[in-house]
């Protein structure tokens, strides 16, 4: 199989997340790392194609991002992915989803120029953005079939079956690929690299792609013409710690209690 | 004025709270037309329900060719329904399925998206939403700067109002390719009804960590939440442990709920939890760990054994109910 996982770079959620002066998230002067609902993504691709043993299998990660996003590939490949490819061109920054979706299907079309490609497997939402729109999106792109947020994925021959917890109700979904899938992190524990694996990814091939070489004009993409604008941010001011009592023989069951009475919520 | 198309919420037909939410920030920007797209002999009856809040129009989409999919030939009909009323919006709930028939949507229509809005307002360059991003520690106010505004709103997001509108039914006959049909729903298992609120509307939600220790013991959570006529949560770690199923769980890959009161109980407070209730209006823990990351949040903490709290105050609470 020719499969391809998508992997976000994203600022560090245990770090200092903030907007710059243009109302775009800062990307580089922060922390970042591959986005840890994509290592869900990276994860069950290589299940995929390990419960396919006899099969010959090409499992890219694939990253739009500034330059030092190349991490989260070099992380996928360290996990095990065989090759990576990084979207890497000025003039993507500030692109919405919509446009970060046309550079990950024109990548996703050369990535099969030669040997199609079956699945496209994307995290849940990125930790940053967490629109949870571009599989979506990147399926209607392509004109393929999306299953999405599956917790239990199996493939045989050409068929996908996967089961889910959707808004209302725990679903089979059945498709036939080429397909774009994501995953969620009820799928499974991701790998750590190992040592090996470690070693290994260095030699891994490692492919930069500009917006030229995936055959788009820059005029498409980036904040300028994005299709939606982020007019204020405002950091929320953080909340005021308020009373903490220590229950002694049951006066925290009372002070609950009034507590909750004088915000009548009883 | 100009339409503005509400995807209606429905479970068989019986409509959600969250559409009454979404026709009332549609009237704020133009003449509301619900969306139903369902059995085309539910129309009448759901027609009846959005018209107490204003909907001038229901178009009514049949789903014989729809419902055995996932959302693909939702989009389509969408896209078919906004090319013959050209809408001057069109807002969608803020479920994983609404987001996902409004990605498509977007990319079909080349207009802007907007997701997961808590609030939208009229604005002279068209709808201004506000979204609580990063975990909630950020609030956004953005624009659709093209096309047709696409949005996304989150339940909660509007206090539901009534206002009688015409309710005029108009069946709407779409046509779904066979593209649109790729993925199909083999097997559909609905989640049973708990007798509780539903997790993202509920004014109230009692949630339960690891604290919790054990299946049985989230008796004692569902106990208060029952007393205060609360919708359960629970952390990641109380649905990894197996003691709630994955559709109660908050926080970033969970549920984002935004209730009046969140009472988290047994529960760290680590920043993928936070994501999901950090918005709520006011906020109680009990933990019996001081140094808690939660106890930073509260409006309201005790330092105590959930065991021994929760049960005490829950006959506090039904003793004063009388
Ligand atoms: C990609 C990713 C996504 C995630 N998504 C989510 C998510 O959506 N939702 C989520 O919740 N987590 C999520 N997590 C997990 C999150 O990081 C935490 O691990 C999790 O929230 C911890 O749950 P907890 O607070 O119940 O458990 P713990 O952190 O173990 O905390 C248990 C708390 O209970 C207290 N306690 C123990 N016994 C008692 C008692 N008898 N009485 C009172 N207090 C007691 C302890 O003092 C402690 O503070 C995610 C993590 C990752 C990496
Ligand atoms: N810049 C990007 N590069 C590669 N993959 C991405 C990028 N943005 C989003 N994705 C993929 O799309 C998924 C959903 O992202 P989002 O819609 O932003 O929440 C992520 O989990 C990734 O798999």
């Amino acid at each position: 199989m020719n499969i391809v996982v998508c992997v976000k770079h994203v600022p560090d959620a245990t770090g200092d997340r903030h907007f710059e002066q243009d109302f775009t998230v800062d990307r580089v002067g922060v922390d970042g790392l591959l986005s840890e609902l994509d290592e869900y993504a990276v994860e069950q691709a290589l299940q995929i194609i390990e419960k396919r043993p006899d099969e010959e299998h090409t499992v890219t990660a694939l990253c739009v991002g500034p330059e030092k996003a190349v991490d989260a590939v070099r992380k996928a490949l360290q996990m095990g992915c065989g090759a990576g490819a990084h979207v890497l061109d000025d003039s993507i920054a500030g692109s919405d989803a919509a446009a970060t979706s046309l550079v990950l299907a024109k990548a996703v079309e050369k990535l099969g120029a030669e040997r199609p490609v079956d699945l496209v497997v994307c995290g849940m939402a990125s930790t940053d953005g967490a629109m949870s729109v571009i599989p979506a999106m990147l399926a209607e792109r392509l004109g393929l079939p999306q299953v999405t947020l599956a917790s239990v994925i199996e493939t045989q021959g050409d068929q996908v079956r996967i089961k889910r917890d959707s808004d209302a109700a725990t679903e089979v979904i059945g498709a036939t690929m080429p397909l774009v899938l994501s995953v969620t992190d009820q799928s499974g524990e991701a790998r750590y690299p190992s040592f090996k694996g470690i070693m290994a990814a260095k030699k891994k091939p490692l492919e930069i792609f500009s917006l030229a070489d995936l055959g788009l004009e820059p005029a498409l993409v980036g904040l300028s013409v994005a299709w939606s604008a982020v007019e204020d941010t405002t950091a929320r001011p953080p909340r005021t710690a308020g009373e903490v009592v220590k229950d002694e023989d049951g006066s925290g069951a009372s002070a609950l209690t009034d507590f909750l009475a004088t915000k009548k919520f009883i | 004025m100009s339409e503005v198309l509400v995807l209606v919420d429905h479970a068989d037909g019986v409509v959600k709270k969250p559409t009454y939410e979404l026709l009332t920030i549609a009237r704020r920007l133009g003449e509301p037309s619900a969306v139903f797209i369902g059995p085309a002999a539910q129309g009448a009856e759901v027609a009846e329900k959005v018209k107490k809040y204003g909907a001038e129009k229901v178009y009514v989409i049949d789903d014989a060719q729809i419902k055995g999919y996932l959302v693909a030939p939702k989009a389509e009909a969408l896209e078919q329904l906004a090319g013959s009323t050209s809408p001057a919006a069109i807002l969608i709930p803020s479920s994983y399925e609404g987001k996902e028939i409004a990605a498509r949507l977007a990319i079909k229509l080349e207009s802007g998206l907007i997701t997961d809005a808590v609030d939208v307002q009229a604005g002279e360059g068209g709808p201004v939403t506000t979204q609580s991003v990063f975990a909630g520690n950020y609030t956004v106010q953005a624009r659709v700067t093209r096309g047709t505004p696409i949005i996304t709103v989150k339940p909660n997001a509007a206090a539901p109002e009534e206002s009688e509108g015409a309710g005029t039914v108009e069946e709407f006959a779409t046509t779904v390719s066979d593209a649109a049909k790729g993925a199909q729903i083999v097997a559909s298992q609905p989640r049973q009804a708990t007798g509780r609120p539903e997790l993202t509307e509920a004014a109230i939600v009692v949630s339960g960590g690891r604290g919790v220790g054990s299946k049985e013991n989230f008796t004692v959570i569902e106990g208060l939440a029952d007393a205060l006529g609360a919708a359960v949560g629970a952390s990641r770690a109380a649905v990894d442990s197996g003691w709630m199923p994955h559709s109660f769980q908050v926080g970033q890959t969970g549920k984002t709920v935004s209730p009046q009161l969140y009472v988290a109980n047994g529960i760290s407070g680590a920043i993928q939890h936070r994501a999901g209730m950090q918005t709520s209006k006011t906020i109680v823990a009990v933990n019996k760990d001081e140094e808690a990351p939660i106890f930073e949040l509260v409006d309201f903490g005790v330092v105590g054994d959930l065991h021994t709290v929760l049960p005490a105050a829950t006959a506090k609470i039904n003793d004063r109910k009388g």
